[in-house]
């Protein structure tokens, strides 16, 4: 398939997460940029949803495990139309309800409230479980971070998943190597994931979680697994796009200052201008009216 | 002849009678269904019954799962591991989204008995009673259970719901147009000259102390707070006002559980003599149940002494 237009999502939604971090001086942008690609996937292509009827029953259903990623998860959902972009500048802010973890009650589109590391993937059990109860045709997404997993009850959550067969559950860990006080591997290491998640039960994919045309397989073949919960571990650079950031720790959870801002943010809008290029390019080839603009729609994109 | 038996037996039958009623109505257990009588709905609804295993954790965000995509849902463990050792779950993923889940505690308190410390929760009312969107209860006999999970059955958000391990005389049906309503504390006495307001199975030792200090020419009047958030403050005050002194009685530490939320609402609203009797910042120990309770004061003896102490601090 074309990845395109979900290239130009995640350029977008990259840029966007940045501003939004910058805005409230305050916020995670490194998950925020290693996650992007793995969550503009899921909302821009794989999963069934309205942004028109966000509590639609039948709807397929995205927990953001990894709960400090909202500027990436706000980002996408303002993208999808979910609220409108310029509610993003309220993102941290006392001024509005955009609080720094992901809150279901005032955010549209956020199908549960997350943020204290480890919890989210047993609300995805429940909601699968759920789905399996009723006979829904509904799926249900679990983003995880590879810090997070050191949480001993995603494993508790993970064995309760295998034991109840739940297909409709696809997981994802954001293996980008890098938590707060460092890497993984030193902290408290936790591979090898594979041979641990195929132990329990799960079927296990590997993926680069920055190739779209391997994600967008990826959850395709999750949705053919039948009896057992789905493992996609999507390998990552941590700050993704922007150069000083990537593979660093220190941009877990630091807002950049007003020059780190202005030159991450050159980086990032000159990729929204290449993808939007590419996507140009291919539709004049194809001697097409190009289908995503990405002039003229604010600031953001006008560096 | 009053019923005898315990709120776990009756919250578990209820469950079972009111299931057809609730179709969205899921259980939950950790490995505990036999204790916390869960079980006989896990036989006669299979498939709205969930063993999470020895997991209480995730059982609590499960709970919250199942109950945003539109379940009633009862999650149950004894109360050390459903308010103590997943606090922050039932906090983090059910109480703060407001969930529609019931947080069920089950043997809370010391009569636990034999198994001591580790497993005598006294600690319980007061960790969730802390958290915001929270309603507690902690009702006193069968038929007060039964009422009380027909009641969380209509009631929207989260809420923690306290089972007692031993039989227990029933003492609400006693009571001539006793209705049951989530925070309403219920009259079980009048009396002149001392309040006691009781909840659970301190109910039962707070009226047998009443009956024991009405020998002594002291008219005791005891209220049953099967609620312990809302807190009754109109019922507390009026209370309070007629009698001019005030004791709580809870199995369950004095630290921020009945006794607290009552010291709270009298000091703001009409400061009176309040004697909080419960277990003294102390952790339980192994025995029998009725031994233990009787080394800790938890009985009838205990409460009147505790009403003395007030009626004395009256001045």
């Amino acid at each position: 398939m074309d990845t395109k237009p979900l290239a130009l999502a995640a350029a977008k939604g990259r840029l966007l997460a940045l501003n939004a971090v910058h805005a409230a001086a305050s916020g995670h942008i490194g998950g925020s940029l290693s996650v992007m690609d793995i969550l503009t996937t899921l909302y821009f292509h794989t999963m069934k949803i309205d942004p028109k009827h966000p509590s639609d029953p039948e709807r397929d259903r995205l927990v953001l495990s990894k709960g400090h990623c909202t500027p990436a998860l706000y980002s996408l959902l303002a993208l999808k139309g979910y609220f409108p972009r310029e509610d993003l500048s309220l993102f941290r802010s006392i001024q509005g309800h955009y609080s720094g973890h992901p809150d279901m009650v005032h955010v549209a589109g956020v199908d549960m409230s997350t943020g204290s590391l480890g919890q989210g993937i047993s609300a995805a059990v429940g909601m699968a479980l759920a789905g399996k109860m009723d006979r829904k045709a509904y799926r249900v997404y679990a983003i995880l971070g590879d810090g997070e997993i050191e949480e001993g009850q995603t494993w508790e959550a993970v064995m309760s998943a295998a034991k109840f067969r739940l297909d409709n559950l696809c997981a994802v860990v954001d293996v980008n190597g890098l938590q707060i006080d460092g890497r993984t591997s030193e902290v408290m290491p936790s591979e090898p994931l594979d041979k641990k998640y195929e132990a329990f039960g799960w079927h296990v994919i590997h993926v680069d979680g920055h190739d779209l045309d391997a994600l967008v397989s990826a959850f395709d073949e999750a949705k053919a697994i039948t009896g057992m919960p789905t493992m996609i571990l999507a390998r990552t650079v941590k700050g993704k796009g922007v150069s000083f950031m990537e593979n660093n720790a220190s941009w877990h959870g630091k807002a950049p200052n007003e020059e780190q801002y202005q030159q991450a943010r050159r980086e990032l809008a000159q990729r929204i201008r290449d993808c939007a290029d590419e996507m140009v390019l291919e539709s004049m080839n194809r001697a097409q009216e190009p289908f995503i603009s990405w002039t003229g729609e604010g600031d953001e994109w006008n560096v | 002849m009053s019923e005898k038996i315990a709120t776990r037996a009756a919250f578990g039958e209820a469950l079972v009678t009111l299931a057809d009623q609730y179709p969205q109505l899921t259980v939950l257990d950790a490995d505990l269904s036999g204790s916390t009588m869960t079980c006989g709905f896990a036989k006669a609804h299979p498939h709205r019954f969930f063993n999470l295993g020895i997991a209480e954790s995730n059982m609590m965000g499960v709970a919250a799962g199942l109950a945003t995509c539109g379940k009633k849902v009862f999650a149950s463990s004894f109360a050390m591991f459903a308010a103590g050792r997943a606090f922050e779950q039932v906090r983090n993923s059910i109480a703060y989204p407001g969930l529609n889940v019931t947080v069920v505690g089950s043997h809370g308190g010391l009569s636990v008995g034999e198994d001591g410390a580790t497993h005598q929760c006294c600690e319980d009312l007061s960790l969730m009673r802390t958290i915001p969107n929270m309603t507690v209860l902690c009702p006193c006999d069968g038929p007060e259970m039964r009422a009380a999970v027909s009641a969380l059955m209509n009631h929207k958000g989260p809420a923690y719901l306290r089972l007692g391990r031993l039989a227990v005389d029933s003492v609400t049906d006693q009571i001539p147009g006793y209705q049951f309503e989530i925070g309403k504390g219920v009259l079980l006495r009048e009396g002149a000259d001392v309040t006691v307001v009781a909840t659970g199975m301190m109910v039962q030792a707070a009226l047998k102390a009443a009956a024991l200090l009405a020998g002594e020419g002291l008219s005791v009047q005891v209220l049953d707070f099967h609620t312990i958030k809302p807190l009754d403050g109109p019922l507390l005050e009026a209370a309070a006002r007629k009698t001019g002194c005030v004791v709580t009685t809870e199995e369950h530490s004095v630290l921020g559980g009945l006794g607290s939320a009552v010291a709270e609402y009298l000091g703001e609203h009409c400061p009176v003599p309040v004697i909080r009797h419960g277990v003294n910042d102390l952790f339980g120990r192994s025995g029998k149940a009725q031994e233990v309770l009787d080394a800790y004061g938890l009985n009838p003896q205990g409460v009147a002494e505790a009403v003395r102490k007030a009626v004395k601090r009256k001045g």
